[in-house]
């Protein structure tokens, strides 16, 4: 280690979403930045929010939502967190349990992993199992504030089941679900890869549908950095978002991803054999049947402003809190919570890139049936598609009635 | 309502660890202490012995789990997180390097509950310096084994004595800067990827 290196702390939990991280400090974008990058595998959320509060961490693989509860007053610790920068778009999936998924007859039509027919199925099964007086369903997701619950609400309320009466939700660590599946504690979950392949490889369960199905180009992870940090180091806070955005480009390229998978399969970071965490950066997913199924823009590392954290994701993220009760409506709270979102220094510390920024720090969510031009800092910047898979459209401008409609 | 009268929940998988906090509870006069060692059904417990105050090893994976529990569902009264005075942002420091946490039904004076936590960190500070010098016990007792076979090795191979095999190890270790078990480990290794096949077992 040089040590004229800056040292950065940053916690991670093993998920394919860590790779701009671990690809930051491994690949030597984060030194040739003057940050010395050390990476510290977590086992909650919790832990890695606790130890960023007394100072271990200065940043972290974060849940998109999580800036947003600091902010709203619902972590245990005071603690301001802001996203400078999104760790990419995409990466989750909703799995079933083989026997529950199979019974389902899902995707024999063509239609593998598409939201609403496999939302349909589902909610046959939660009808039979309600008019039958059987056990509801139980699903896991890794944390209450994560984008992870908030499709799955999504996805499970716009195909007609209720989250809250009709199946029961809970919180299980990312690397524990396959075994909660295969031992029967849950029927399904939805968590960020690599855990849906490893429930596909041990034969326990079947892909549903995905992150990208639910939602095309959704935010996930953010990088999350401690207030007081970057108010503290500002020129350090600006060349590691450089230093990742190299690694985010480096992730992209596919001629890296069996590089990448080598790295991220190491036991200190993700602990996977490179084989099954290889779908999830080529997009190519096994369905029931055991055929190859290609789904676009599962992970997004990099292109089409994957890092860039819009304001109207934080947004959402909001609308949803608040349409599950985790927290209250209150209009006059939007402007702040849009605010742990800052696009203003990600656009700061990348001005000498040559690379396209987004001219707005807002966008109308879901409005972009296909991939087009948008207005940007330079050179030309393509967008979408981004479409929820019932159709809906939100728009940060008018969120007071997307969170009022969602109450019916 | 008496300090022995506060319900204690300790969570941890560590059996041992969790053994030793338990009996630090209990001689200091808390009575009503029960231990989860597993990851399953803890939610469950909690719903059914709805404790005042939860100790849990920080690195349990299930603390997202708990957080969800207090935070969603109403079948439990509202535990939270220790850690809500940034006044006394020393004892949560202390906490997190000890690699303990600890969650409180709200409205309990903090006082009533500060020598649990105090307890709680000093026995995991023990724990870890005991595992620690086990650890340290164990290297050294394989590096010596390690040391034995390489000397054996040189013995055979070079017809030298075993003062001679021992000065030998301990000059390539000083000249690669490294330690004496560490080139032992090598030379093994090396020798046993040399010797033929058919003088293995």
């Amino acid at each position: 280690m040089r040590n004229d290196l800056f040292p950065v702390h940053a916690g991670f939990l093993p998920l394919i979403d860590s790779a701009i991280l671990v690809v930051g400090s491994e690949k030597g974008f984060a030194e040739d930045e003057g940050i010395d990058l050390t990476l510290v595998r977590e086992n909650s959320w919790a832990n890695i929010r606790d130890r960023m509060a007394i100072g271990h961490f200065e940043v972290a693989h974060m849940l998109a939502p999580m800036p947003i509860a600091a902010k709203l007053g619902l972590t245990p610790m005071p603690l301001e967190i802001i996203a400078p920068m999104a760790l990419g778009l995409g990466g989750n999936a909703v799995t079933l349990s083989r026997g529950l998924a199979e019974s389902l007859n899902i995707g024999s039509d063509g239609t593998a992993f598409a939201a609403a027919p496999s939302g349909k199925a589902l909610f046959g099964e939660v009808q039979r199992r309600r008019i039958g007086g059987l056990k509801k369903l139980v699903l896991g997701v890794v944390h209450p504030h994560s984008g992870h619950n908030y499709d799955l609400r999504y996805w499970l309320a716009a195909s007609g089941i209720d989250p809250e009466r009709d199946v029961d939700i809970v919180i299980i660590p990312p690397p524990y679900m396959p075994d909660a599946l295969k031992a029967g504690r849950i029927d399904g979950f939805c968590v960020g890869e690599p855990w849906n392949s490893v429930a596909v490889r041990d034969g326990s369960g079947v892909i549903m549908t995905t992150k990208s199905e639910i939602w095309r180009s959704s935010p996930e992870k953010v990088l999350g950095v401690s207030l007081e940090f970057a108010e503290r180091n500002p020129e350090v806070l600006k060349a590691l978002l450089r230093a990742l955005t190299r690694a985010a480009m480096w992730c992209e390229k596919s001629d890296n991803h069996e590089e990448l998978a080598h790295l991220l399969s190491r036991i200190h970071y993700i602990g996977i054999q490179p084989e099954t965490l290889l779908p999830s950066l080529s997009g190519a997913f096994e369905t029931a049947d055991g055929t190859l199924h290609h789904v676009e823009d599962f992970f997004i590392p990099f292109s089409r402003a994957a890092n860039f954290p819009w304001r109207s994701h934080a947004l959402w993220f909001y609308s949803q809190m608040v349409r599950w009760g985790h927290a209250d409506w209150d209009a006059s709270q939007t402007e702040a919570i849009s605010q742990t979102y800052r696009p203003d220094l990600y656009r700061s510390a990348l001005a000498t890139f040559d690379i396209p920024l987004p001219a707005a720090s807002s966008k109308v969510e879901g409005g972009l049936p296909r991939t087009v031009p948008v207005g940007a800092s330079k050179g030309s910047l393509l967008l979408g598609p981004d479409g929820f898979f019932d159709g809906k459209i939100f728009d940060p401008d008018m969120i007071e009635a997307y969170v009022l409609s969602q109450k019916t | 309502m008496s300090v022995a009268q506060l319900s204690v929940l300790v969570i941890d998988e560590n059996h041992i660890r969790a053994s030793i906090i338990e009996a630090g509870l209990r001689e200091a006069g808390y009575q009503a202490v029960s231990v989860i060692n597993e990851l399953d059904g803890v939610a469950q417990h909690i719903e059914r012995s709805q404790p005042d105050v939860i100790v849990i090893d920080i690195e349990n994976p299930n603390r997202d789990m708990l957080e969800g529990l207090f935070a969603l569902t109403r079948s439990v009264q509202r535990p939270i997180a220790m850690f809500v005075d940034k006044s006394d942002q020393r004892s949560i420091e202390a906490a997190v390097d000890a690699g303990v946490s600890a969650y409180v039904v709200d409205g309990l004076r903090k006082e009533r509950v500060k020598p649990i936590l105090d307890m709680a960190i000093s026995r995991f500070k023990a724990f870890s310096r005991m595992a620690r010098e086990l650890a340290d016990v164990r290297s050294e007792l394989e590096g010596r084994k390690m040391v034995d076979q390489a000397k054996a090795i040189l013995i055979k191979a070079r017809g030298i004595s075993e003062e001679e095999a021992y000065r030998l190890l301990r000059k390539t270790a000083m000249n690669q800067n490294r330690k004496l078990s560490e080139i032992a480990q090598s030379l093994v290794t090396a020798s046993n990827l040399l010797e033929p096949q058919e003088q293995k077992p």
